[in-house]
C-alpha cells in the first residue's frame, strides 16, 4: 500500500491546470502547422497563420489561449494500492482547480444551470475517478471548452447501421455543427457501453495525442474514413471553407448490449489542451 | 488587408464584401449570452441601456481577467449563433456592426441588409492574440456578470474576415 496525501493531488492538478490554460498539446501544434502548409489560401489559410501566432504568443506571454479556460475535466486513474489521506479527493481536486483558475487570470465559467449564476472560481470539476492496477495515480487534466461541447451529440443506434452508421453519425455530427465550435476540430468517439458510458468513452478520446489510432484495426479504419469524409465537407478553419475541417478522429470503445449501439460525439475545438501527470 | 478606423460610415459598410480580411482599430464593447438578456429586459421595461448602441459595433466575447500591467486577458470571440434572436432587434435600434465566430441566421442577414450594417468574424480559439490587441478595458454595465459584464475596449490592429456583408452576401455559403 502506498498512501498518498491528497495535498499531492491538490497541487498536481494546480500545476497541470496553469501549463494546460496556456499551451497546446504538441500534437496539436503539430497538426495546425501541418494544415498551414497544406490549405489552399484565402481567409482560412490567414486564420490558421493567426490561431498558429496565437499559440505563440500565449506561451510567450503566459496568456491563455483561448478565454474560454473551459471547465476542468480531470481524470483520475488511481493504483489500486494507492490510500489517500488528508481532505477529500474532490475538494483536493476542486481545491486545485481554483487555485489555478485565480493565480493563472483564466475565466471563470462555471454556472448554475437553471439561475446561471457563476460559482466565481470555476468550480466544480468534472472529475472522472477509475481504479487502475498499481500503486500510482495518472492524471489528467483537460480544460474544455463550451463552443465545441455545444456541438456534441449521442445516438443509440441500431445494430444494423454497423460501420456505416457509425461514420455517419461522426461525420453529420461535425457537418450540423458547422462553423460554430471553432474548426478545425478533434473528434472524440464512443463506441458501444451504455449511455452514460459512451459519452465518457468519447471524452476520453480526446485525451489521446492526434494522429494516433486505434489497436484495433477496424477501429482505426473508422477513424481513418470518417477523418478523410470530414475533411471533404469544406467547412474548413472557422467555416471559411478549404481542407482542413478536423485534425483528427479518436475512437475508443467498449462492449455493448445485444440491442444497442451507442456512438458518442464529442467535438473539441482546435485549441486542444491537455496534461498527463503520473504521481 | 484593410485597415478600418472605429464607428463605420456607411460608405465603409458598403465597401466590405464577404471574404475581405480587415484589421479594427477603435472602440467596440463586449456583450455576451447574459449581458443580451439585460439588454432586452432594459428594453422591455422602457430603461434606458448604460451605453448608446447607435453605431456601436458589439462584439461576442467575455474575456479573461488581466494580469497586472496588462490592459486585457485573453479575448477571442464567442459564438454568434447564440445571440441570433437578439441581433435584429439591436441593429435596428442602431447598432453599427457585430464581431463574433461562426454564421449568424437569416433574420440578422436581412437586418444587415435594411440597416446597413456588417457582421465580421473574428479567428475563434485565438485569445491572446485579441488579447494583446487591445490596448484599454473598461467595465461601463452589468460588472455583476463578471467576465459577461459590458466591456468597453480600445483595439489596435484587431484582425477580421467580414463574414456576411450589408449585399446578403455570407462567408459560409
Amino acid at each position: 500500500m502506498r498512501i498518498i496525501d491528497t495535498k499531492v493531488i491538490e497541487d498536481a492538478v494546480y500545476g497541470a491546470a496553469l501549463k494546460a490554460g496556456v499551451n497546446l498539446t504538441q500534437s496539436c501544434r503539430e497538426a495546425l502547422d501541418a494544415a498551414y502548409r497544406t490549405e489552399r489560401g484565402g481567409a482560412a489559410k490567414f486564420a490558421l497563420g493567426k490561431l498558429i501566432e496565437n499559440s505563440n504568443v500565449a506561451r510567450d506571454m503566459g496568456m491563455p489561449v483561448c478565454q474560454d479556460t473551459g471547465m476542468a475535466v480531470v481524470l483520475l486513474e488511481i493504483g489500486n494500492e494507492v490510500f489517500f489521506e488528508g481532505r477529500l479527493l474532490e475538494e483536493a481536486v476542486n481545491n486545485g482547480v481554483r487555485r489555478a483558475y485565480a493565480d493563472g487570470y483564466f475565466r471563470k465559467s462555471v454556472c448554475d444551470p437553471i439561475t446561471r449564476k457563476n460559482t466565481a472560481d470555476n468550480t466544480p470539476a468534472a472529475i472522472h475517478a477509475e481504479i487502475v492496477r498499481g500503486n500510482k495515480v495518472r492524471l489528467t487534466f483537460m480544460p474544455k471548452g463550451f463552443g465545441s461541447e455545444n456541438m456534441s451529440a449521442l445516438y443509440m443506434l441500431k445494430p444494423a447501421q454497423g460501420t456505416e452508421g457509425i461514420i455517419s453519425a461522426i461525420v453529420s455530427t461535425v457537418e450540423r455543427a458547422g462553423s460554430r465550435p471553432c474548426p478545425p476540430v478533434y473528434v472524440g468517439v464512443g463506441i458501444g457501453g451504455t449511455f452514460d458510458g459512451c459519452a465518457f468513452l468519447a471524452k476520453k478520446a480526446l485525451t489521446r495525442d492526434i494522429g494516433t489510432h486505434s489497436d484495433r484495426e477496424d477501429i482505426a479504419n473508422i477513424e481513418r474514413e470518417a477523418l478523410k469524409r470530414i475533411n471533404e465537407l469544406d467547412i474548413g478553419c472557422q467555416g471559411f471553407h478549404g481542407n482542413t475541417t478536423a485534425l483528427g478522429v479518436s475512437c475508443e470503445w467498449a462492449p455493448t448490449h445485444i440491442a444497442g449501439l451507442p456512438v458518442a460525439v464529442n467535438i473539441q475545438c482546435h485549441c486542444v489542451r491537455c496534461v498527463k501527470e503520473e504521481i | 488587408m484593410k485597415k478600418l478606423a472605429l464607428p463605420l460610415t456607411k460608405d465603409q459598410v458598403k465597401d466590405l464584401h464577404a471574404g475581405d480580411s480587415v484589421l479594427l482599430s477603435g472602440v467596440i464593447l463586449t456583450a455576451r449570452d447574459c449581458a443580451h438578456k439585460r439588454i432586452f429586459e432594459y428594453i422591455k421595461e422602457g430603461k434606458k441601456l448604460p451605453f448608446d448602441l447607435k453605431d456601436a459595433i458589439i462584439y461576442y466575447a467575455g474575456p479573461c481577467p488581466a494580469k497586472p500591467g496588462m490592459a486585457s486577458g485573453s479575448c477571442g470571440p464567442t459564438t454568434s449563433a447564440r445571440m441570433d434572436s437578439f441581433a435584429p432587434k439591436l441593429l435596428d435600434m442602431g447598432l453599427g456592426g457585430m464581431v463574433g465566430k461562426g454564421e449568424m441566421c437569416t433574420e440578422v442577414a436581412e437586418a444587415l441588409k435594411r440597416n446597413t450594417a456588417v457582421y465580421f468574424a473574428a479567428i475563434g480559439g485565438a485569445g491572446a492574440l485579441y488579447g494583446n490587441s487591445i490596448k484599454k478595458s473598461e467595465c461601463i454595465a452589468f460588472e455583476d456578470l463578471l467576465s459577461e459584464a459590458v466591456y468597453r475596449l480600445e483595439v489596435e490592429d484587431f484582425p477580421a474576415v467580414v463574414a456576411m456583408d450589408c449585399h446578403g452576401g455570407n462567408i459560409y455559403r
